[in-house]
Formats: C-alpha cells, structure tokens, sequence
C-alpha cells in the first residue's frame, strides 16, 4: 500500500514547527514514530498536503520530576517510558500500561504525544492519563495552554487539539502517600489493541479508606473515558472485593461499546467491568505496600 | 513529482537516492537499492517481516518513511553476515530449523539481533516477548526460540573469549 502524494519537512525548532503549522493551516500533519499516522495514510484515511517531521526537534522527550508533576515529553517513545527509573518508582501504572502497547518495534517508535493526538478509541495512554488526572500541555504561536485528560479526548480520532498546536508534554500529579495505580486489559492476541482495557489510580486515606480515586477505561466507548460513577461510589469506600464488583459494574453501565471483531457489546461491557476489578484490587495492594 | 534526496548509511556503505517522500523505507531498500532480503508481508505494521535496524533500533520499514530515514545508519539482513561466514543467528536458524518457507526469516533474525544487543541472555519467556512483533505462520516459533537461544549462547562465548578469537564462534 502506497500513502498519498504529500509535502515533506523536516524542522529543527519548536519555532519553525509552529510557524508551519500556521502558514499551512488545516493542511499539515505532524508525524512523530509513524506507527500511527502512516497506516492511516496508506489506508488513505487521510490525504495531509504537508507532512512536518518532528525527529529533530530537540527537547520534546525528556522525562523529569518538578515540585508539582512528572513531565512527559511528547516524543518519548512507550519504551522509554517503559524503561524509565523514575516513572516505574512514583507510578508503576505507567510500566505496566506501557508494557502492552503493539510490540518491540511499535514500542521502539512509537510515542506517547502521537498516541494521544491520534486518539484511538482502543489506545492505551489516555486510560492511564484519565485515571492518573495527568494533563496535556499545547503549544501554539499564541502560546500554551493545558488541557486535562478528561477534556482532551472528545471523540474517535478526535482530541481538543487544534490545528496550529502541537502536543509538547503530559503532566502527571506527583503521587500522594498510600498511592497505587494499575493497568488491567485483554486482548485477543500479544500486541493487538485492547478489547477492554481499564487504568486505576488512587490513594488510600489513614482510615484505609479510599481517599481518591481515578479510573479510566478504553476500547469501550467512541472515545476513552473516566468512569466518573464507579469513582463516585469508591471515594470513602472499604477497599474490599464487593465494592471493587460494584464498581465494576457501574463502569460497564457507564461504557458505550459496539461490536465488532474484538466480541460483542455485552462482552465488551462484561469485560471492562472486569478489568475495573482487577486493576483496582492490584492498584490497593500497590497502595498499601502489598504488590 | 517532487522528490527529495537522502543519503545513509546502509550495511556500512553510503547510499543516497531521490526519493517521493510517501516512498516507504522498506520500497527504498528493496526497489531503489535492491537488498531484497527484506521481506514485506503484510503491509500493515504487523507481520514484523520487513523489520531492519534504524540506528540500532528495530523498526518496521514498512511503517517509516524513507525521508524520516535520511541520515539513518540501516542494517538489514545483507548486513548481518561477515564475508563468508553467517552470523550466529542465521547459522542458529539453519541448525535448528528455525524457517520452513523462510519469508518470515529476515525479520525474525533482524528482531533477534535487536533483542541480543539489548539482553545477551535473555530468558525464553523475554525470546517469546521480543519476537511478539514478528509472525511465523509455519514453525509454530519453537525452533525460531531454539536458535535465538543457540545464537545468544554462542555470541556470549564470542563476547567472552580473549581479543583475537572471536570469529571462531562465528564459524
């Protein structure tokens, strides 16, 4: 399969992506790893005038700590990601999530910034970025500005991103004490996109009760979601077994799945009420030094 | 046609062309510099069979544009063998068994040289893990486990024995 006939550039600055991005307004696509976009362009899902490459721009993949967040570049690949010391001690989430995305070679490439502007309704990060209440920072000649997760994700391919900005970095809340988080998810086959995928952070109170929570779910809806009912009945919970198949259940009720080669809808549902159950018993042992 | 011109570095050797830049990598190395080795299969990013090296990084070529790679060292099967001698992995896959048809081979054994750069001795569950990008629809990856374990053990030994004597595990 052959892409359309597109423009290609390749800048060395943030400036110059921007100034692109303006002069070519509404017709220029930014390619990061490739592992999404150019399917989609050999699928001819999409005919860009203009490709703007952003291999060279420097800066866009550190991973470092401030007083208030961990920042993601948006160029840092899953593996990176994966691999990095100081994600895998404040959220383990981010490991395990990152562990299940495509395969070695997609993991290699692939990106967390071009994951979440591409937007697939079955993607990974945005569940793990809903659930840890991380935020998403875009730039623009006119400046920056930060998007929550749970406004950033509106529809399937579709991300409160406008045409002129670029996705630069997620911003994770640094993590509370007694925090926890993990990443639940089936799949039909290693490397394949997720049939239901749930992602759980929270923190327990000195009560051990449950101080906070975030879950968010995809592959279940046009796009990921949080599970704002299932969050609502956990908050002052006992993290026992009955409330984690409570809020399973509310999860699922809360999912809007169609049916498609993964499985059917009730499936889907069945499935992400499940995995909400696992990723939350998981994420409670994390947060109680268990796991 | 607007074309642009690339120059890397391919096996060792500088190569440059003009490229469309919806050109794939994959049709680079195979259409314009005739390294044939590299398979493709399905077209998609999912089969793994045109994997090759992109600065020491697997990637699958049918999944990279030719002008992202513009500057980029590449190493492909071609590359891999030195002069008369196989590589441990490609003489591994022949002792084991590892191919029947053999479409999936390049990949497969471009994969494995990824995953030994990175993890000299990896377990089996990390061989299985390592090639989940790459599909055999013949061998059922027993064997294609066996010889990624024979090559990892003989390139340690290589990596071990004294300066000058390297070559013989190779042979």
């Amino acid at each position: 399969m052959i892409p359309p006939r597109f423009d290609y550039v390749r800048p060395s600055s943030l400036p110059d992506v921007l100034r692109i991005l303006r002069e070519r307004e509404g017709e220029a696509k930014l390619l990061a790893g490739g592992y999404s976009l150019i399917p989609v362009l050999k699928l001819r899902l999409a005919s860009p005038g203009l490709l703007v490459d952003l291999r060279d721009v420097a800066g866009l993949d550190a991973i470092v700590e401030t007083d208030d967040n961990i920042r993601i570049g948006a160029r840092a690949t899953h593996r990176q990601i994966v691999e990095n010391a100081l994600l895998a001690d404040r959220y383990p989430i981010f490991a395990e999530a990152g562990a299940t995305i495509g395969d070695p070679q997609v993991r290699n490439w692939g990106t967390i910034g071009g994951s979440c502007a591409h937007a697939d309704p079955a993607a990974t990060w945005p569940a793990v970025l809903i659930a840890t209440r991380s935020a998403l920072v875009a730039r623009s000649e006119a400046g920056e500005r930060t998007i929550p997760a749970r406004e950033f994700f509106l529809d399937t391919f579709t991300t409160a991103l406008t045409s002129t900005e670029v996705l630069t970095e997620v911003r994770v809340p640094r993590p509370g004490r007694r925090s926890g988080g993990a990443y639940a998810a089936i799949e039909r086959k290693a490397g394949d996109f997720p049939t239901a995928g749930a992602a759980v952070q929270l923190r327990l109170g000195d009560d051990g009760r449950i101080a906070e929570v975030g879950i968010g779910l995809t592959a279940v809806a046009e796009a990921p979601f949080a599970a704002t009912e299932a969050e609502a009945l956990l908050v002052g919970a006992t993290p026992d077994e009955a409330t984690f198949r409570e809020a399973g259940r509310a999860a699922a009720a809360q999912s809007r799945p169609t049916s498609d080669s993964h499985g059917p809808a009730d499936y889907k549902r069945a499935m992400a009420a499940e995995m909400t159950v696992r990723a939350l018993r998981r994420a409670v042992a994390r947060a109680r030094g268990e796991a | 046609m607007t074309t642009q011109h690339v120059r890397l570095t391919v096996n060792g050797q500088p190569m440059e062309a003009d490229v469309e830049p919806r050109m794939l990598l994959v049709h680079l190395i195979r259409d314009v510099f005739r390294l044939t080795g590299t398979h493709i299969g399905c077209d998609t990013s999912h089969c793994g069979a045109c994997t090759v090296l992109v600065n020491g990084e697997s990637a699958k070529s049918c999944t990279m544009l030719a002008v992202s790679a513009d500057g980029a060292e590449i190493t492909t099967i071609e590359g891999l063998a030195q002069g008369p001698n196989l590589h441990p992995l490609q003489q591994a896959f022949w002792d084991q068994h590892g191919l029947q048809c053999g479409f999936c081979t390049p990949g497969m054994i471009m994969e494995a040289a990824w995953l030994l750069a990175r993890n000299p001795d990896p377990t089996e569950q990390e061989i299985r893990e390592g090639i989940s990008g790459n599909l055999c629809r013949c061998t059922g990856y027993v064997n294609i486990i066996k010889a990624i374990q024979q090559a990892a053990a003989e390139l340690r030994a290589a990596a071990e024995a004294p300066a000058g004597t390297a070559g013989a595990a190779a042979s």
